[in-house]
């Protein structure tokens, strides 16, 4: 297993894999999200379903986490191996006439993704499990949408959201797609996925967009 | 037309290298960047300079040895074309172009424009044949009948020439699309077959140590390669290569 | 008959091959292992062999001057490779491809050799479809076949067109197996700079690093050359800009006899010649005459419009142009065979009909096959009443799957779509039938020197036919030289490993360093191009398609005095130490300047015309080649005795005990 895990091809398989597994995660996510909008209680029938689930808290929570650390990890390492693979670099390179912005920067556009994650963890996982854990407060099974709603008050998270939600959009577009080819597919059938890979990248960090401005311009007053 | 032209000039694998700039004038449309270049190099001679070296050979595409990064782009602005199959016409007067080496650090520079691809060699030295002996004495070449569009695939693959267009132009400096392209060839045959689980591996092995990158499915190989081959085969090599790790 | 010795087997023609692998020694596996054999050259006739002796178990040295062995010139052969296989059920034999050889040879070739070409072509494409060559196939998934000129089956195999690559890297392959099994070492970038002998038997070579600038021993029990042709001897051709004589010629200077130097194919289809600036020609796949039809305007004054950019070829009618090829040959129309399809567009153009700028060039028009494959595929495609857009349209998608590459070869170059407007071609200077002289075995007059593919001369006589070079590289060094050359290494068994300390070596050192330093001391008027393009003048104007005695006499004088001048005058930039591109040119046309004073010797003495060689005092009244078969029914060995102009001419008459000579006629 380790010996596979050497090869360049092993890698981005684990890559691709792990990638899939956020993307569905995403859409999972944002499910779950939309319907902080349009029903508001679902929302916190399905956040403290979440919040409070064995399977979810205790074997999906952790296999999340493993996944968006290995993804990253395997990003950075096949990055520094990339870079030491060109020693000396072009005068001049022009990347913009063979492949997307959005295919050479996935580096960029995942750094960022990953630093928003921080922010997204801190504003939420950490409150949640300080919440549950450490100041060990009663289940509250409606307080999520007040608690959601309210951290999009102020502007500049929003806005961060936002920019975050655009370079996700980015990471997407180039690595959804991309999975299927790394897992060897491309045949009769990649077009249709091509297409609905593009979809998704765009559909989803949108939805997530549209709730970050919806609940920002639409507060909770009591 | 007249051309500014700055060139990657390299004393040899030790030193370090630099641009020169080098104005050029009396260039036609129907001249080859080459043959560009050997005007070029007769006016440097002449002026008791020393000429800028660089591979080439057959001149019409086939053979492989021209590279050069033109303008950021291995083998020029052009598509399907090596370099010396690039005219000037596609350049306009007074334009200036940048010409270095392909660069990777499994290519390293020998001189001036001049690069060591012998990379290349080892990877296919690790697998990158038919283990039959040439003694002739095999089964007759219509006893297997082929599929047509399998053989036809197996050739587009095979076209490639071992240019190094695809590890130039990509980011990573991956020479996933030049392997893949002789895995494929293989692969979709069924002389190739019998050994298929070894050869991936021993390949994508090879390729590794070299020191290329890793894909990461930009396409900017398919679409700087002189013979268009197809992001197609890096995915075939991918399965091949999962479903023989799989086997062991 | 003097010196020379063909060593033909015994015995009637078609057994000949088979009694003498059964009669010659072998060396047992065990004692294969302490023989060396250099091959120098790794092109089809070298890679193929360096694959195969390794495989019998000798220990290969190969070297090319490229980066590699995957570069080396067969890998621009377009059309395809000969094989008597008689898949198509035309009536196809060994015996005919035999036939077809000598004939389109035009009588100058050896007929054991020639036959045992036409036997091993079946062996090649079961070899080289179980390597896993991709060649082209049918539905059905059998092998397809197209035809070439000069013979009326369809044998010739192909990779779309890119045979010759395709062939190449098979070989390529072949060797890489046995390079990762140890016993190949190949040394690339390296340069052939002499021949070394030890006791009158070729026993390794100097060569250079080109890398580097190191000069380099290597000892072997035998020598095998496969060098290629030296095509470029004439500058513009259609071989790559390193192909050159110097390994071949340094044998010679050594006592390898040069048979027929005279012997040169100029190809009818090659992208004509735009200006001064041209390094190089491009050649078009003779396949393209299975469908291309060959034209210049009827009246003087169409051409001369058409010259100055007043009419468009497509604008002519139908009964305004001359199918030439179609008028003078019928029966083989367009399908002629490369030395006539070459002088009849040169005839053409001469008397004023040419259709480009220069006046040098003729069509290659695909219009009536688009308009006959369209229909022929609207009719299987079941599409009724189909237009004349459709029907062009899916006529140009036929000829695109057939020649694609072709085409877009030509537009990238001459900047006009062929599949529009018809092709411009013209003749180039494309193959060498002449090389180092051998015998049955391909061993030349230096004992232990083997000579294989181009860089010899035994099998095309006078003129090639279409996709027999490959078939001859191939066999050559798959299955003709490994076992021919064991005859020889059976009797060094006992020698043991030939060492590099002695004197001879140090002597062939000397001397190739000596070379260097003279070149490197010229005066410095003038590059090596400048010398390399006179010369090439000297021989496309003297020595090239149209030949006479004044002229060639003329040519003779005039390439020794440029060699005089070549040597006082050159021009190297840079030091011999490290990598100098200029260095390694200035060696090859050094050697160029001598081989091409000896072509037109021999041009001079051969008094009559045959095959590619014409010369204009002998021909027909009706402008074709006239051969003298009671005069010159003898093979050209040239022997080096100093300057070329001293060379001394040996003979190798020429029996045909199994084919009549006739005039040949493609009419």
């Amino acid at each position: 297993m380790s010996g596979l895990i050497k090869s360049s091809i092993a890698r981005k398989v684990v890559m691709a894999l792990s990638g899939l597994f956020l993307v569905f995660f995403l859409g999972q996510h944002f499910v779950i999200n939309i319907t902080s909008v349009i029903a508001p209680d679902t929302f916190n029938e399905w956040s403290h379903f979440m919040g409070y689930n064995g399977l979810v808290q205790f074997i999906l929570q952790p296999v999340l986490i493993a996944g968006v650390i290995v993804h990253f990890a395997m990003g950075i390492a096949l990055e520094l191996k990339n870079n030491k693979a060109r020693a000396v670099k072009y005068k001049q390179y022009n990347g913009g006439a063979n492949a997307s912005w959005m295919s050479r920067n996935m580096i960029i556009t995942g750094l960022v993704v990953l630093a928003f994650l921080g922010l997204h963890m801190y504003d939420f996982w950490v409150q949640e499990i300080s919440y549950k854990y450490i100041a060990m407060s009663p289940e509250e099974p409606t307080r999520y949408l007040e608690e959601t709603v309210h951290k999009f008050e102020p502007f500049w998270r929003t806005i961060i959201y936002v920019i975050s939600f655009v370079l996700l959009a980015l990471h997407l577009w180039h690595g959804f797609a991309s999975s299927f080819q790394t897992m060897g597919l491309n045949n009769k059938y990649s077009a249709g996925i091509q297409t609905f890979t593009k979809i998704y990248s765009i559909a989803i960090p949108l939805g997530f967009i549209f709730i970050a401005l919806y609940h920002h311009f639409n507060p909770i007053t009591h | 037309m007249k051309l500014n032209l700055k060139i990657w000039r390299q004393k040899d694998a030790k030193s370090k290298g630099e641009i020169v700039d080098y104005p050029i004038k009396g260039i036609e449309g129907d001249m080859s960047f080459l043959e560009m270049l050997d005007i070029l190099n007769e006016e440097l001679i002449n002026k008791g300079e020393e000429p800028v070296q660089f591979d080439h050979d057959c001149r019409e595409g086939i053979c492989g040895a021209c590279s050069l990064q033109i303008n950021g782009e291995p083998h020029g602005p052009d598509r399907l074309v090596t370099t010396c199959q690039l005219h000037m016409r596609k350049f306009n007067d007074g334009d200036t172009i940048v010409i270095e080496p392909f660069r990777a650090t499994a290519f390293p520079v020998v001189t001036d424009l001049v690069i060591d691809r012998s990379s290349f060699d080892r990877i296919q030295q690790a697998g990158g044949y038919i283990s039959v002996n040439t003694s002739g004495n095999t089964v007759d070449a219509n006893a297997i009948p082929i599929n047509k569009h399998a053989a036809d695939e197996a050739m587009d693959a095979a076209t490639c020439i071992g240019c190094g267009a695809c590890v130039a132009a990509c980011k990573n400096a991956s020479a996933m699309l030049f392997t893949s392209a002789k895995v494929s060839q293989f692969a979709l045959l069924p002389q190739g077959e019998v050994e298929a689980v070894d050869r991936v591996q021993n390949m994508v092995r090879q390729m590794d140590l070299e020191g290329f990158g890793n894909c990461t499915n930009t396409g900017a190989c398919e679409i700087e390669c002189p013979k268009g081959i197809s992001l197609e085969n890096i995915a075939r090599m991918n399965r091949e290569y999962m479903s023989a790790t799989s086997k062991g | 008959m003097g010196i020379l010795d063909s060593k033909v087997p015994k015995g009637p023609l078609a057994d000949k091959w088979t009694k003498h692998k059964n009669d010659i020694n072998l060396v047992n596996p065990a004692n294969k292992r302490n023989i060396d054999v250099i091959v120098v050259g790794t092109g089809l006739a070298g890679g193929s062999a360096a694959a195969t002796l390794a495989e019998l178990g000798y220990n290969v040295k190969t070297f090319c001057y490229q980066d590699s062995p995957r570069r080396a010139h067969s890998i621009a052969a377009q059309g395809g490779i000969n094989a008597a296989k008689n898949y198509q059920g035309d009536g196809d034999s060994a015996y005919r491809l035999f036939y077809d050889t000598i004939k389109g040879g035009d009588y100058r070739s050896r007929e054991a050799n020639v036959y045992r070409l036409a036997e091993e072509s079946a062996n090649i494409i079961d070899q080289c479809v179980a390597q896993g060559v991709p060649f082209a196939r049918e539905y059905g998934g059998l092998l397809d076949n197209r035809s070439f000129g000069g013979v009326l089956v369809s044998r010739t195999f192909y990779a779309k067109g890119q045979t010759g690559q395709q062939l190449l890297l098979g070989a390529y392959s072949a060797m890489n197996r046995q390079i990762n099994r140890g016993k190949i070492q190949s040394y690339n970038r390296h340069e052939m700079m002499d021949m070394v002998l030890v006791d009158g038997k070729a026993r390794g070579i100097i060569a250079r690093n080109l890398v580097t600038g190191e000069i380099e021993r290597h000892s072997a029990h035998a020598v095998v050359l496969a060098t290629g042709g030296y095509g470029n001897v004439f500058f513009l051709s259609t071989n790559a800009m390193g192909s050159n004589v110097m390994a071949a010629w340094r044998a010679h200077r050594r006592g390898a006899f040069f048979a027929n130097p005279c012997f040169t194919q100029i190809h009818p289809t090659c992208i004509p010649v735009s200006g001064e600036h041209q390094s190089k020609l491009t050649l078009m796949s003779e396949s393209l005459r299975n469908d291309g039809r060959i034209w210049v305007p009827k009246r003087k004054d169409d051409a001369i419009a058409i010259r100055e950019g007043k009419l468009k070829p497509i604008q002519l009618k139908e009964e305004d142009r001359d199918y030439y090829l179609e008028r003078r040959y019928p029966a083989f129309g367009n399908l002629v065979p490369r030395d006539v399809a070459s002088r009849a567009a040169k005839e053409r153009c001469d008397a004023g009909f040419g259709v480009n700028k220069t006046g040098e060039a003729v069509y290659l028009d695909f219009a009536a096959a688009i308009q006959r494959y369209g229909e022929e595929e609207a009719l299987t495609n079941g599409i009724k009443n189909a237009d004349d857009k459709e029907i062009t349209r899916l006529g140009k998608a036929v000829i695109e799957a057939k020649y694609g590459n072709l085409f877009q070869m030509y537009e990238k170059i001459v900047d006009e779509n062929p599949y529009e407007t018809p092709m411009m071609i013209y003749p180039a200077v494309h193959y060498t039938m002449g090389g180092l002289w051998v015998d049955y075995n391909l061993q030349t007059t230096i004992e232990g020197c083997y000579c294989a593919g181009e860089a010899n001369f035994s099998d095309h006589g006078a003129n090639r036919l279409g996709a027999s070079a490959l078939m001859q590289g191939l066999a050559d060094g798959y299955f003709v030289l490994p076992y021919t050359i064991g005859d020889y290494l059976s009797k060094d068994i006992r020698t043991g490993a030939i060492p590099t300390d002695t004197p001879e070596f140090d002597a062939a050192e000397n001397a190739v360093q000596e070379r260097l330093n003279k070149l490197m001391a010229g005066s410095g008027q003038h590059s090596v191009d400048f010398y390399h393009k006179k010369l090439g003048k000297i021989m496309w104007d003297k020595c090239g398609m149209a030949r006479n005695a004044e002229h060639l006499q003329e040519a003779i004088d005039e390439i020794s005095a440029l060699r005089a001048d070549f040597w006082a005058n050159v021009k190297i930039p840079g030091k011999a130490e490290g990598m100098n591109q200029e260095l390694e040119k200035a060696g090859r046309v050094a050697d160029f300047l001598e081989l091409g004073e000896l072509f037109a010797k021999d041009a001079l003495t051969r008094n009559e015309s045959c095959g590619g060689h014409f010369r204009e005092e002998y021909q027909t009244p009706e402008g074709e080649a006239l051969r003298d078969d009671e005069n010159f029914k003898f093979v050209s060995a040239w022997e080096y005795k100093g300057e070329p102009k001293d060379a001394v001419l040996h003979k190798e008459e020429l029996k045909y005990e199994n084919i009549e000579l006739k005039t040949r006629s493609y009419k």
